[in-house]
């Protein structure tokens, strides 16, 4: 702040505060009048009229508490421009100091968990309820309380997983998120090339399908699909593609859901969470993860 | 001394000092922000919204999402550990209006930008208890079926520009392209995803 700003503050912020002082000093009567008078205020309205009595004692003193109050916290605080104050108080300043409490407070309860592998944890009572705290706060949201998952969010708690679930695996996808990529393929193959596909992934997941439609969509299937989903079906968690012979299904089972998915693509994103979280946090949580299913 | 009967029965005398008092505070504490790098100084990094995340934050304003959701994270811990970096001043330099709010039915949305993926805000604003089984949010179906025409865009960013928010020449140019069509969910899941996301730290 310049010294121009700073006297301007400064200037305006006393003089309004000496100037209710004065003006409470100088219009007060309690000195002048007794405690009552019968000196009224000159006007009348259907002939009541109004007494002129002083403030009483006080109330008059609460005004001069106020002013009071008022100088001893701008010499404390910081009001009057760049003057820091006499404590030098100021809101990141309590901030840092909350911060620094804190680490000192909850840093060795982490650095007594930072040595356990994250299989570890999922078998350690209080590492796994501290896991449990911040999964509710951080991750719940998508994956649901206890990591039921939802439509379009994976469940955790199965032992069924894109990209794996392992604990290294698990704390990697917390840590530098995940991008589904599967491409649409409507505009490739057409609607009846859906239709096809979408009747072949069908018999493979051991539901009902037309097997003529089938067999021509295996065809297909093995031209375009078989890359990230593997020939026979069962998916690659190096590229999170998944399984399609199992009944887990992150999008629906039945054959208009498939064919959606087929035709649209599906692009889930878990957000990374290396950026907001810390290690020690990740690492927690990471255990809670694996405990779900293990 | 002026009579207090003076005051009372001059109206014009009243006004005046009535102004003089209340300006007293307005003069302290409003104008000098005006000319403090803290509060006119983007911080370092920020960038203007997009034509289609300034429809979007149109919405968030026709909405009321500022009713009941703040956009503004105070220093302290219990608030950093939640949403992260606590707001600063020169974040909001092309903010017209602010949307602060001054009151959390829902969560602080300062920095909500990238933390959830744009499906489960999808999810989420269709209906919010589809993902969140104990929320209390409104639905808000109807921004999957309406689309922008984008055809006061253009204006809207011009307006913006004369209050000193720099969008380029070239953005104007091709803002009603940019938004023609979109859905209006697309352009408020636009907007949120990038709230905040100038500073960061890890909580």
């Amino acid at each position: 702040m310049t010294s121009f700003w700073s006297m301007w503050i400064s200037v305006i912020t006393l003089a309004v505060i000496f100037g209710c002082l004065i003006l409470v000093m100088r219009t007060r009567k309690s000195e002048v009048y007794k405690e009552t008078t019968t000196e009224t205020m000159h006007h009348a309205f259907d002939g009541i009229e109004e007494l002129d009595n002083p403030l009483p004692r006080w109330w008059f003193n609460m005004f001069l508490i106020t002013i009071v109050f008022g100088l001893v916290y701008l010499f404390l605080y910081p009001g009057l421009g760049n003057y820091k104050g006499y404590l030098n108080w100021t809101s990141y300043n309590q901030w840092e100091e909350e911060m620094a409490h804190a680490e000192e407070h909850y840093k060795p309860v982490f650095a007594k968990f930072a040595g356990l592998s994250v299989e570890e944890i999922a078998t350690n009572d209080n590492a796994r309820l501290m896991g449990q705290r911040m999964f509710n706060n951080n991750c719940a949201l998508c994956h649901g309380q206890g990591g039921a998952g939802a439509y379009g969010f994976p469940n955790l708690s199965d032992s069924d997983w894109l990209y794996g679930g392992d604990g290294a695996t698990i704390k990697a996808s917390i840590t530098n998120g995940r991008s589904g990529a599967m491409p649409g393929w409507g505009a490739v193959i057409g609607e009846d090339g859906v239709r096809n596909v979408t009747s072949y992934v069908m018999s493979i997941s051991g539901q009902a399908a037309d097997a003529t439609a089938a067999a021509q969509g295996k065809t297909t299937y093995q031209a375009m699909c078989v890359a990230c989903h593997g020939v026979d079906g069962t998916g690659n968690k190096l590229l999170g593609a998944p399984n399609l012979t199992d009944d887990v299904w992150l999008y629906g089972s039945t054959f208009e859901k498939v064919a959606h998915t087929i035709r649209q693509g599906r692009a889930g994103v878990m957000p990374a969470h290396g950026a907001l979280l810390s290690d020690d946090k990740i690492h927690l949580i990471s255990g809670y993860v694996y405990s779900l299913s293990n | 001394m002026i009579k207090h009967e003076t005051i009372e029965k001059n109206i014009s005398l009243m006004v005046l000092l009535i102004v003089i008092v209340i300006s007293g505070g307005g003069l302290a504490e409003i104008v000098p922000l005006f000319f403090q790098k803290e509060t006119t100084v983007p911080v370092q990094g920020l960038r203007v919204l997009t034509p289609v995340e300034l429809e979007g934050r149109d919405i968030y304003i026709r909405e009321g999402c500022n009713v009941c959701h703040t956009q503004q994270i105070r220093p302290f811990r219990a608030e950093t550990e939640r949403y992260g970096h606590y707001s600063v001043a020169g974040e909001f330099v092309y903010d017209h209006p602010f949307l602060w709010g001054s009151k959390r039915t829902g969560p602080d949305l300062a920095r909500v930008g990238g933390r959830y993926s744009d499906d489960w805000h999808r999810a989420h604003l269709y209906n919010p208890r589809d993902v969140v089984p104990e929320s209390v949010m409104p639905s808000y179906p109807w921004l999957f079926s309406n689309k922008l025409t984008g055809e006061d865009t253009a204006n809207k960013m011009l307006a913006l520009r004369a209050v000193g928010v720099p969008f380029t020449d070239e953005a104007i140019a091709n803002a009603e392209a940019d938004v023609k069509g979109k859905t209006e969910i697309e352009a408020l899941v636009a907007y949120l995803q990038q709230l905040g996301t100038v500073m960061s730290n890890r909580r």
